[in-house]
């Protein structure tokens, strides 16, 4: 159980700058998923504070103890790799057992500890198998085992489940969030998939290109986001952009107004400045979603209820929000609070 | 093609017929000069110089070579046999042992001149031992090391083959492996000996037997530097054997030492067979 803080955490590969200076407070026992595409510099924020990168500028702290130089092993960590990095020949007691056996921890408490993660991720049956015995599921539960054992004071994921195919994805989601749960332990969790960093987070860290372009709780991230990077990453599908001047809006030229597709309704063209033509249409059941190519130009998807009728290809229709769903960004992608 | 069973490879009736007879001639025509020596070994001197050579095995199986392995020519088989077999060993994990090592440094840490460090070690791929002999020579005459088993292991133990091949293999093996053992706490050397070693295992053993055959079989080394009967191994000793001048050749004796000579690397080979086709089966790392 422990705290963790970044303070202005930079990083720099020679002269190139790729992480701008990273702040954060996390509070003991809270779940923090860093989300972005590839190449924001999640992956590099993760391994700084795990220790497997340097830090160039500012500090990390584990429990408020300044851990920048000190190596992995003495930072009371523990940490799940994207490809579980499983030692291949070692059986499965052996692999969650390495760390302990390093640590020069007692034989029975080795046995006991290693039983009581068994026991957690229902691995008891395979833990004389060797990795490439075991399924893909399974191999990233000794992964998760092989850090629970060492009873860590903090939880690094790294893409965890990037590997796994989509059912076997969202069970291990919930599994690993009950686990974080009922552990408590203080857990980081890098992911590019936005919908596991919303449902596992209880805050998240949303990078764009080595800066954390917003820190905050997930619905308060989807619902207020700070720039339009933020707006156009997390939701799915993504929020529509428009030319703000369009909208009749006072605002500086090249601005842009954002709307997220739930909020669009289709009225008939007349009631209407926005008028598109239906590209197609998804219907998902409970809801459908309609793509359409704006008259001048520009894409916008709209999300309506499933039960509503779902306008024919080539169909011309007008959009309309309410004003308070609308969001503005500046030219510079950040927000305007107006 | 549906209906078309078996695959490309397969073939049925005469043809497999013909490949096997082929096989057969092939493998014959190979061994038939070591069934010859073996003969040879069995039989009396005067059976082998009076025309024509025997084709089956005579009666002095166990006297050819129980005088070849207690009296031998110049010195007994068995010293030659011991002798190239700590030869043969001390190359070939001589030559795995600091391959090993080096690969590590060169892949796993950033020193300077690391690349450096890789190209000298690459550059020796050119300089067989046949060019270096002379200085080689004089090195290690000066180091007083004629005769002696450090003489005959230590120059050839520096293997480039060897470091290239581990370094290749050890690129191979996922970074995030010695990610995982930093954060479980294993420091560089425990790391080299608890994963990088046991999973090395097959690498290991394919190469052991090419070295241990490539040590057991170094001919002009050991004819250089060992002067003393005792210190000859069993592959220059052969050759030691033959008769100078007018003096006449024990061909029994020479043939049961070729036969000898090469009863080890055969054994290398069938006792790591099991190993080697293992590593080649375990395609997951």
């Amino acid at each position: 159980m422990a705290t963790v803080s970044l303070k202005d955490l930079r990083k720099s590969y020679g002269k190139t700058e790729v992480i701008h200076g990273v702040d954060i407070d996390i509070a003991d026992g809270e779940f923090i998923v860093i989300v972005g595409p590839s190449g924001c510099g999640k992956s590099t924020l993760l391994r700084m504070v795990a220790g497997l990168e340097t830090v160039t500028s500012g500090e990390v702290r584990i429990d408020d103890r300044q851990v920048n130089d000190v190596e992995p092993m003495d930072r009371d960590i523990a940490m799940v790799f994207q490809n579980y990095a499983l030692y291949p020949h070692m059986s499965v007691f052996d692999n969650m057992a390495y760390g302990l056996k390093i640590a020069r921890v007692p034989r029975d408490e080795i046995e006991a500890r290693v039983a009581n993660a068994a026991e957690i991720l229902q691995l008891k049956p395979y833990l004389k198998r060797k990795p490439r015995e075991l399924s893909g599921g399974q191999r990233q539960r000794v992964a998760m085992g092989r850090a629970i054992v060492r009873k860590p004071a903090v939880f690094l994921f790294d893409e965890p489940l990037s590997n796994l195919d989509a059912k076997l994805r969202v069970q291990m989601r919930l599994e690993i969030k009950s686990l974080q749960r009922e552990l408590g332990v203080t857990s980081l969790y890098v992911t590019h998939d936005q919908v596991e960093a919303m449902t596992l987070a209880d805050r998240m860290i949303v990078m764009n290109q080595g800066v954390a372009d917003q820190i905050g709780k997930p619905l308060d991230v989807y619902s207020d986001p700070a720039t339009e990077f933020v707006a156009g990453f997390i939701g799915s599908p993504p929020t529509n952009f428009l030319p703000a001047d369009r909208v009749g809006l006072n605002v500086p030229d090249q601005s842009k107004l954002g709307i997220r597709p739930e909020h669009v309704r289709l009225v008939d063209q007349t009631e209407s400045d926005f008028a598109g033509a239906v590209v197609y249409s998804e219907p998902l059941g409970a809801e459908t979603l309609v793509h359409l190519k704006l008259l001048d130009g520009g894409d916008v998807t709209v999300r309506q209820d499933g039960a509503l009728p779902i306008p024919a290809e080539g169909t011309n229709c007008g959009l309309a929000w309410s004003a308070s769903d609308q969001m503005v960004f500046s030219s510079d992608g950040s927000r305007q609070r107006l | 093609m549906a209906g078309q069973s078996g695959g490309m490879v397969e073939k049925r009736g005469r043809g497999l017929w013909l490949t096997h007879l082929g096989l057969i001639i092939g493998i014959a025509f190979i061994f038939f000069p070591i069934w010859l020596a073996f003969v040879a070994s069995t039989v009396e001197q005067q059976d082998i110089v009076r025309p024509p050579m025997p084709l089956l095995p005579g009666d002095q199986l166990v006297e050819n070579y129980t005088r070849a392995l207690t009296a031998g020519i110049n010195a007994p088989v068995a010293t030659m046999l011991m002798n190239s077999l700590i030869m043969a060993l001390g190359i070939a994990l001589g030559k795995i042992a600091i391959s090993l090592l080096s690969a590590f440094a060169i892949v796993y840490f950033r020193f300077p001149g690391r690349m450096v460090f890789f190209w000298l070690i690459f550059l020796t791929l050119m300089l067989p031992v046949e060019v270096r002999i002379v200085p080689t020579y004089e090195v290690i005459a000066n180091f007083g090391m004629l005769n002696s088993y450090s003489g005959l292991i230590l120059p050839l133990v520096a293997s480039a083959t060897a470091t290239f091949l581990f370094r290749q293999f050890f690129m191979t093996v996922p970074d995030e492996l010695a990610e995982a053992a930093r954060v479980d706490g294993a420091g560089p050397m425990r790391f080299f000996f608890d994963i990088l070693l046991p999973m090395s295992r097959t690498n290991i053993a394919a190469l052991f037997v090419i070295l241990f055959i490539y040590g057991w079989n170094q001919y002009l080394w050991p004819l250089l530097i060992t002067t003393d009967p005792s210190m000859n191994t069993i592959v220059m000793g052969i050759k030691q054997m033959f008769p100078s001048g007018d003096d006449f050749a024990h061909w029994p004796t020479i043939m049961a030492t070729s036969i000898l000579a090469m009863v080890p690397p055969v054994l290398v080979v069938i006792g790591m067979q099991r190993l080697f086709v293992r590593g080649l089966v375990e395609s997951e790392k």
